[in-house]
């Protein structure tokens, strides 16, 4: 990247950067509204969300299964599908992944966590892929279809956690319904970093989040942001899914299956979504239970996934940053509950505020780029929904 | 507003002095003079000439109050004028009509008149009073327009002459005409040129927008050349010629007729037998179209918009099922054959609507450039991952070869001009060596200098042997390039004729229906 290219875009930034601050303003009015002073409710946020090492940890778990999914929706939405089934495919995912899990106890470790990890994509990819041949192959809207299929998905996991999948010792009790504990072998080891002798006084530890519940999903998750980032620039496959999903009619005529290709972006889309379920299950709760709700398992991880997914500009590696924004924006709301006594779904309405300026700076920026021409008057173009831009392309 | 039409034009003289406007990153208008004016009553015809985004249509919004002018000044009468607004020039006496109409297709041809009117009967309508006006206003100036007729059921023709009477109506001394001719046929030019010399002669000032010349040649008093945003000159119509109006426009001399050698037509490369296929509404597109093109020959389908030209291009080109019928290009039947199978045959495609069916308008100009065989060395490598030093240096021969200016590479193709847009789907089609051609509009919104440009291409492959289906709108394109001509009314042929018997009265007549 030459440096004038690099200062193209960081000036690129500035709408975001100016978006994000006017919805903190915005946030400010509402806490004010509530009788409860910005700054500090902003400090205890950050305070609960990495104050400390744990603090930091539950951040980052928090995190993960919400960037499973919006790498997953990343890659829909490139695609040119609206997939709001994280939800369901998360589920799904989990589902099949403890049923690996409680199916194989006497199996290693090494045969059961990749399995059960392969089979959760797979449950994951094939929910999604339900969506996706009805919209390839039959014109199906894919949001009415995963939105009901989140649906399905809640009352299968409800009907097989009271049936075939409860935990036996749990039989005739009315307690919450829940699966066996999944054997040792079959969990994901915890997350620890262990530190050089001058960084640990700096930190007061010789094992950062030796302690915590921070598990190697983390890991697995920040590396599949990174391939699937090389599949959709540096690969045909990608090259593919981004042209159908950009404009249909001219990839047709290039001669790119549009069917197929939709398919396989819900299906890519869908697996990465059941791969957050079946680590949330391995890496995190060692067994499947809700309390009954609808997100009581998922955490609306799935729909978190969506907005991060946005937020980091339908780009992968831009969703590694985004999952941690909003992973630190729950744990951080507990703390604001707890000393301010403000309701913490008031940061679910501060991350809707966050969400409608970014989107519009989305649309500013996408505005200007057309005004910005070169060689005479741009074409006009047919109006089309706006889709976020790479953060950066391959030169 | 009095009961009588002004019979006297209320504006004799109107000057623009150094009108400026700035976009962001471009001056549209730099420092231009401009006046209209009447002499003994009689008024003025002024053509506007320039290429896209030269700055015409800019000025005349300027004009009509749609734009603010960064500076200038604009006198009527020797009063200075201030447009805040269209509704400040409507009330000076000055009409636009768009290329686009602005009218409601539901509603009648009166009720149109009367929208956006103030009524004499407080809230209610006044129709039989405007019923009465549109009436008067028909006979005077031969605009033949039926007042109680739903703007739908109209074509297009007859609804600019709705807009023409509604703008005499709203009073319109100077009336804007923007690409006017753009949607008609060559009989109904001579039938709108007929309306505008009478209304010349009753005293309107007229602005005529084009980049025409044989029609600014044949209707104008004056002609003002723009280029760039500038004026180049100001010239009488008598003193000016079709060469000397071109290399104005452009700025260099450009060529006009091509030079093409004699037609040498080989095998038959492309045929369509008895071909049906449906307009976007599910109804007949296609009827029974019968044609064959051969290699070094280009047929031309002429025609009026919407008489089947799009239906053809894209069934052609595997885009829209066909009915019933075959379609062989190079010996091989291709009839509903994916666009792979096509491309495979030899087969290559312009597309009419090239932002839709030729780009991907986010996508950079190398990744629009390896379309259709971005999956194929030297553009992929192990069937799987890019191979982006092979892109980039094929897109790069193709920038250099077919001259499209871009920034680089990597720039989105959208912030392209039509021409340049253009030219590198005209570098990806062509680079696969095609046998047969079908080009849909290929120079509709781009600038001379890439018509021409475009235009010596096709031409350099019918030397090569190329079968070449040239479909436009534009006659002046068909007549300089096709070898026959053929066409098209309601989805059918109804006419085919060697280029050297088109008489342009027939080929009009044709163009609108009759046999």
């Amino acid at each position: 990247m030459t440096l004038r290219r690099f200062f193209t875009s960081l000036l690129d930034t500035t709408p975001y950067v100016l978006a994000l601050l006017a919805a903190l303003g915005v946030a400010s009015i509402l806490l004010l509204a509530l009788n409860a002073p910005p700054l500090e409710a902003v400090g205890a946020i950050a305070q609960g969300a990495f104050g400390t090492e744990n603090a930091t940890a539950e951040t980052l778990v928090k995190a993960t299964p919400i960037l499973f999914v919006a790498i997953g929706i990343s890659v829909a939405f490139r695609g040119g599908v609206t997939n709001i089934g994280g939800e369901g495919q998360m589920i799904a995912g989990a589902l099949a992944g403890v049923t690996v899990a409680l199916a194989i106890p006497q199996a290693p470790g090494i045969v059961i966590i990749p399995l059960a990890l392969a089979v959760g994509f797979a449950a994951g990819a094939l929910y999604g892929g339900i969506a996706g041949a009805l919209k390839a192959y039959f014109n199906v809207n894919e949001i009415l279809s995963t939105i009901m299929l989140n649906q399905v998905a809640v009352q299968m996991m409800n009907f097989l956690l009271n049936g075939v999948l409860l935990d036996p010792s749990e039989l005739g009790s009315n307690a919450i319904p829940k699966t066996a504990r999944i054997v040792e072998a079959a969990e994901l080891p915890r997350l620890s970093i262990s530190l050089p002798p001058g960084l640990s006084d700096l930190f007061g530890t010789a094992e950062l989040f030796g302690r915590t519940r921070l598990h190697w999903g983390l890991v697995l998750a920040i590396v599949l942001a990174i391939v699937t980032y090389i599949l959709l620039w540096r690969t045909i496959i990608g090259y593919r899914i981004r042209a159908v999903g950009q404009n249909e009619r001219a990839s047709r005529y290039a001669g790119i299956n549009i069917q197929r290709n939709i398919l396989l972006s819900m299906l890519l889309s869908g697996g990465m979504a059941g791969l957050a379920g079946a680590v949330q299950v391995l890496g995190l709760q060692y067994r499947l239970q809700t309390d009954g709700s609808a997100t009581g398992f998922t955490g609306n991880a799935g729909f978190n996934g969506i907005v991060a997914a946005l937020f980091g500009g339908l780009n992968p590696l831009g969703a590694i940053p985004a999952s941690v924004f909003f992973g630190s924006l729950l744990v951080g709301a507990q703390k604001m509950q707890r000393e301010l006594g403000i309701p913490a779904s008031m940061v679910t309405a501060i991350n809707g505020v966050i969400v409608v300026f970014v989107v519009s700076a989305q649309y500013f920026v996408h505005r200007r780029s057309r005004r910005r021409s070169v060689g005479g008057t741009p074409e006009r173009e047919p109006a089309a929904p706006i889709v976020p831009a790479p953060l950066e392309t391959p030169s | 507003m009095p009961d009588t039409l002004p019979t006297q034009p209320r504006i004799s003289q109107l000057h623009m002095r150094g009108m400026m406007k700035r976009f962001p990153g471009v001056l549209a208008v730099n420092n231009v003079d401009f006046s209209v004016e009447a002499s003994n009553g009689r008024g003025e015809i002024h053509a506007l000439l320039g290429e896209n985004g030269a700055g015409k249509s800019t000025l005349m919004k300027i004009l009509y109050g749609l734009y603010r002018a960064d500076g200038g000044t604009i006198h009527v009468d020797n009063t200075p004028l201030t447009l805040r607004s269209p509704q400040d020039a409507i009330g000076r006496g000055i009409g636009m009509i768009h290329q686009h109409f602005m009218l409601v297709p539901s509603l009648t041809v009166a009720e149109n008149i009367a929208l956006g009117m103030k009524s004499t009967r407080g809230a209610l309508l006044d129709l039989d009073r405007v019923r009465a006006r549109v009436a008067e206003l028909s006979e005077r100036y031969h605009l033949k327009v039926d007042p109680d007729v739903p703007i739908w059921q109209l074509a297009v023709g007859e609804q600019q002459r709705v807009e023409i009477v509604r703008a005499l109506y709203k009073g319109a001394a100077l009336l804007i005409l923007d690409e006017p001719t753009a949607v008609l046929t060559p009989g109904e030019v001579d039938d709108f040129f007929r309306v505008l010399r009478q209304m010349r002669d009753d005293g309107h000032l007229l602005v005529f927008i084009s980049h025409k010349l044989h029609e600014v040649l044949a209707i104008s008093d004056r002609i003002t050349v723009l280029r760039d945003g500038q004026r180049v000159d100001t010239i009488p119509t008598s003193t000016a010629s079709k060469l000397m109006l071109a290399q104005m426009m452009v700025g260099r001399p450009v060529v006009l007729e091509y030079d093409r050698k004699p037609c040498a037509p080989g095998d038959v490369k492309l045929m369509l037998d008895n071909v049906n296929a449906l307009n976007d509404r599910g109804a007949a597109g296609l009827r029974d179209v019968t044609l064959f093109v051969r290699a070094g020959e280009i047929v031309g389908v002429a025609g009026v918009s919407g008489n089947g030209q799009h239906e053809l291009a894209q069934t052609i080109a595997g885009l829209r099922p066909c009915t019933s019928g075959r379609i062989r290009a190079n010996g091989q039947n291709i009839t509903n054959k994916s666009p792979r199978v096509l491309h495979r045959c030899g087969m290559a495609y312009i597309p009419e609507e090239r932002m839709i069916d030729g780009v991907i308008k986010d996508f950079s100009v190398a990744e629009n450039f390896i379309l259709h065989d971005h999956a194929r060395p030297p553009y992929a490598r192990g069937g799987l991952f890019m191979r982006f030093r092979g892109i980039r240096t094929a897109s790069q021969q193709a920038i250099r070869d077919y001259e499209i200016k871009t920034p680089g590479t990597e720039t989105p193709i959208k912030s392209l001009s039509g021409g340049n847009i253009q030219k590198l789907i005209l570098a990806r089609e062509l680079g696969r060596k095609p046998q047969v051609l079908i080009a849909a509009q290929p120079t509709r919104g781009v600038d001379i200098g890439a018509t021409e440009y475009i235009h010596q291409r096709l031409l350099e492959e019918r030397s090569k042997g190329t079968a070449i289906l040239l479909i436009s709108e534009d006659l002046d394109e068909i007549l300089a390039l096709s070898d026959r001509v053929i066409v098209m009314y309601e989805g059918r042929i109804i006419g085919e004729m060697p280029r050297e018997d088109v008489d342009i009265r027939q080929l009009g007549a044709l163009m609108a229906g009759a046999q």
